[in-house]
């Protein structure tokens, strides 16, 4: 596989990546995008000497007895020991005091189109300077990066970026946005934080692409810095999220309500899986609950899943899936049903929802068209909901 | 030590001479590697001289000192607990994963997915687990089948539920199980509680080894030694305290059959 290094070629390759591809690209290009130099190589890139670096006592966890803690981050509150690690593998208990191992310390990085993450109501045909750590707090069956989700930091090469330098390079590479993303930002909670405060103070807005795996109180204080999220609804099934994600459903959906009544910019990514969450049932309980408890303006990504990682005996999920769920969401009421990762699809576009004119033609992973003006349609003034201007 | 391990070793396998008996386990030519257990520092750590002596009788039953290497997961783990990091040359090799990385394929048995360390797949014929008997917070003790959470990349992710199925079925993995000929767990000091970091206050000198070739029955016998330590000191049983080894007999059951967990099939040789 070719991997353009340079930001500029990368970004004008016609040829879609893989995303476990992609990954290894957008390390590279890290390294060209000029955040250090960090060696190249599979095995860790950093001694114990540079790991202090990255070390900083984490924001969201509890002290116990006999130097135990629990950690407050996620719903998963695991009680860790001295010396162990939370589920994530990236917080660390260190006689009692629980760090984070991931703060400035970017596993990947690489300028992308807002589109990619996928974000279509916000700023469309802008980029992203977006990073992620390694570490996640699930472990999902079909990961497409599990090679650093999955990892510990010290095994995946990573390279030392201090806040104010990404906001520096977001701002060097003209992109409006730093986007947290790649693996699981809710571990990274910290460093996104202090980030998205560098990217404010210098004029750049902070999204973040999240599982939505994350307490109320991590949620509000992290995330509450964010300008839009998006959320990867893996299912609308507990049992799914127990067999396929080990995670739970239900504080994903206490996500979205908060994020609703925080007033964020969210919108939602559903991959679809043949034969593990592609009823009709599952797809109408879903747009019922989102219409319900988020309100129809809310967009919806029902999106295509390939085979990787442990789940690698399912096909690819079929376009009229796909189709389908759309056809359930829509005549459910929502305004914005998209289908993603099947190029060329016309419901990658936006339309107005009164009078179906496309507002936003999409080739790709770039906006090619975007008529919405003072966020109304211009053709029946009606309410276009989303950031569409800076 | 290294007579404890020769009296261990000899009635283990029957053999007058304990070097005999390591030749039936080992052949010239093969690549050996001691899995040691180095988390718990120089507190309680797998004992260097018990290493130290394990690594000379390979070398009277043939092996190269080159062909035999100690490892961990990492190799500043292992320097804190007294090892010599050793790279290249003929010497007995000594360092981590941290060196050389892990394969870039999965593997993949029931509940698990992980990638191995390169020192067991590239330079391990034979695998000899050499761990520490202690308490574990989480999953009850952690002996032989818990200590290759240091064989792979994300331990973390075994740790819900007990570890329970996790470590049997990590045990499960071809690449393990096909080259785990032995076990020689260092109980010289021990910990019945607060594991699995050192505890000073919670360790005991049990100045014992406990050496087979079943894991599962050794992991069992450790179990109770563990328990009858607690009960010695007041304590509750793992239990008691909804943190028993429930690993232990999934190991054991049918899907798995990586030993038995049953007290009535183990021969408990005491020397």
């Amino acid at each position: 596989m070719f991997c353009n290094l340079d930001v500029e070629g990368a970004m004008k390759d016609p040829h879609p990546l893989d995303r476990r591809s992609f990954l290894k690209c957008a390390l590279a290009s890290g390294a060209a995008l000029g955040i250090t130099n960090a060696a190249q190589h599979a095995a860790a890139t950093t001694t114990g000497e540079d790991d202090s670096r990255f070390v900083v006592e984490a924001k969201f966890y509890q002290k116990l007895q006999n130097r135990k803690v629990k950690c407050k981050l996620c719903p998963r509150e695991c009680t860790v020991g001295d010396k162990e690690r939370g589920y994530c593998g990236v917080r660390e208990n260190r006689g009692g005091t629980y760090y984070t191992l991931v703060h400035s310390r970017v596993a990947a990085a690489h300028v992308d189109p807002v589109e990619k993450k996928p974000l279509f109501h916000y700023l469309p045909g802008t980029n992203a300077f977006s990073l992620g750590t390694a570490g996640c707090n699930v472990n999902c069956k079909f990961c497409q990066n599990w090679d650093i989700s999955q990892s510990r930091p010290e095994q995946v090469p990573a390279q030392y970026a201090p806040p104010q330098r990404i906001a520096e390079l977001a701002k060097q590479h003209s992109c409006p946005t730093i986007a947290f993303t790649y693996s699981e930002p809710v571990v990274f909670s910290e460093y996104l934080m202090d980030a998205a405060d560098a990217g404010h103070e210098a004029g750049i807005r902070s999204i973040v692409v999240s599982n939505g795996f994350i307490q109320e109180d991590a949620l509000k204080t992290a995330y509450g810095k964010m300008d839009a999220v998006k959320i990867d609804l893996k299912s609308f099934s507990e049992s799914y999220y127990r067999q396929v994600v080990t995670g739970q459903l239900k504080p994903v959906l206490d996500t979205l309500v908060n994020l609703r009544k925080m007033g964020k910019w969210t919108e939602i990514v559903y991959l679809t899986v043949p034969a593990l969450n592609d009823s009709d049932q599952e797809f109408r309980g879903l747009a019922q609950w989102i219409k319900a408890n988020l309100g129809e303006d809310v967009p919806l990504h029902f999106t295509q899943f390939h085979p990787e990682y442990l789940l690698k005996n399912l096909p690819i999920t079929p376009v009229p899936t796909l189709e389908r769920a759309k056809a359930i969401a829509d005549a459910e009421g929502l305004h914005y049903v998209y289908i993603g990762n099947v190029p060329g699809h016309p419901a990658q576009n936006t339309y107005c929802p009164k009078c179906r004119k496309m507002l936003v033609e999409r080739v790709g992973f770039t906006a090619g068209q975007m008529l919405i003006e003072k966020n109304r349609c211009p053709s029946c003034q009606q309410p276009i909901a989303g950031i569409w201007h800076a | 030590m290294a007579a404890l391990l020769d009296h261990a070793v000899r009635t283990l396998f029957g053999h007058d001479h304990s070097v005999d008996a390591w030749r039936n386990l080992v052949h010239p030519g093969e690549t050996v590697s001691l899995k040691v257990n180095t988390l718990g520092g120089r507190g309680i750590s797998t004992n260097v001289q018990l290493v130290a002596a394990i690594c000379e009788r390979l070398q009277q039953a043939s092996v190269k000192p080159a062909d035999i290497t100690i490892w961990d997961r990492d190799s500043v783990e292992l320097e804190r607990a007294g090892f010599h990091v050793a790279i290249g040359g003929d010497r007995v090799q000594c360092y981590g994963t941290d060196r050389v990385g892990y394969e870039q394929e999965l593997s993949a048995y029931g509940s698990v997915g992980s990638l191995l360390s390169k020192i067991l797949t590239q330079r391990s014929n034979v695998l000899i687990n050499v761990p520490v008997l202690k308490d574990h917070d989480g999953a009850g003790v952690t002996i032989a089948l818990k200590n290759m959470y240091g064989v792979i990349n994300n331990p973390n992710k075994y740790h819900p539920n007990g570890c329970n199925p996790y470590v049997a079925d990590l045990n499960m993995l071809p690449e393990i199980r096909s080259r785990m000929r032995l076990t020689i767990c260092d109980a010289t000091t021990a910990l019945y509680e607060g594991g699995p970091a050192y505890k000073p206050e919670h360790s005991w000198s049990a100045n014992t080894l406990i050496v087979s070739q079943d894991p599962v029955a050794l992991d069992h016998t450790g179990w109770q030694i563990i328990e009858r330590k607690r009960a010695e000191k007041g304590l509750k049983t793992l239990e008691a305290e909804e943190r028993a080894p429930g690993y232990i007999a999934t190991a054991a059951d049918a899907e798995h059959r990586l030993g038995t967990n049953d007290p009535k099939k183990i021969s408990l040789i005491e020397v």
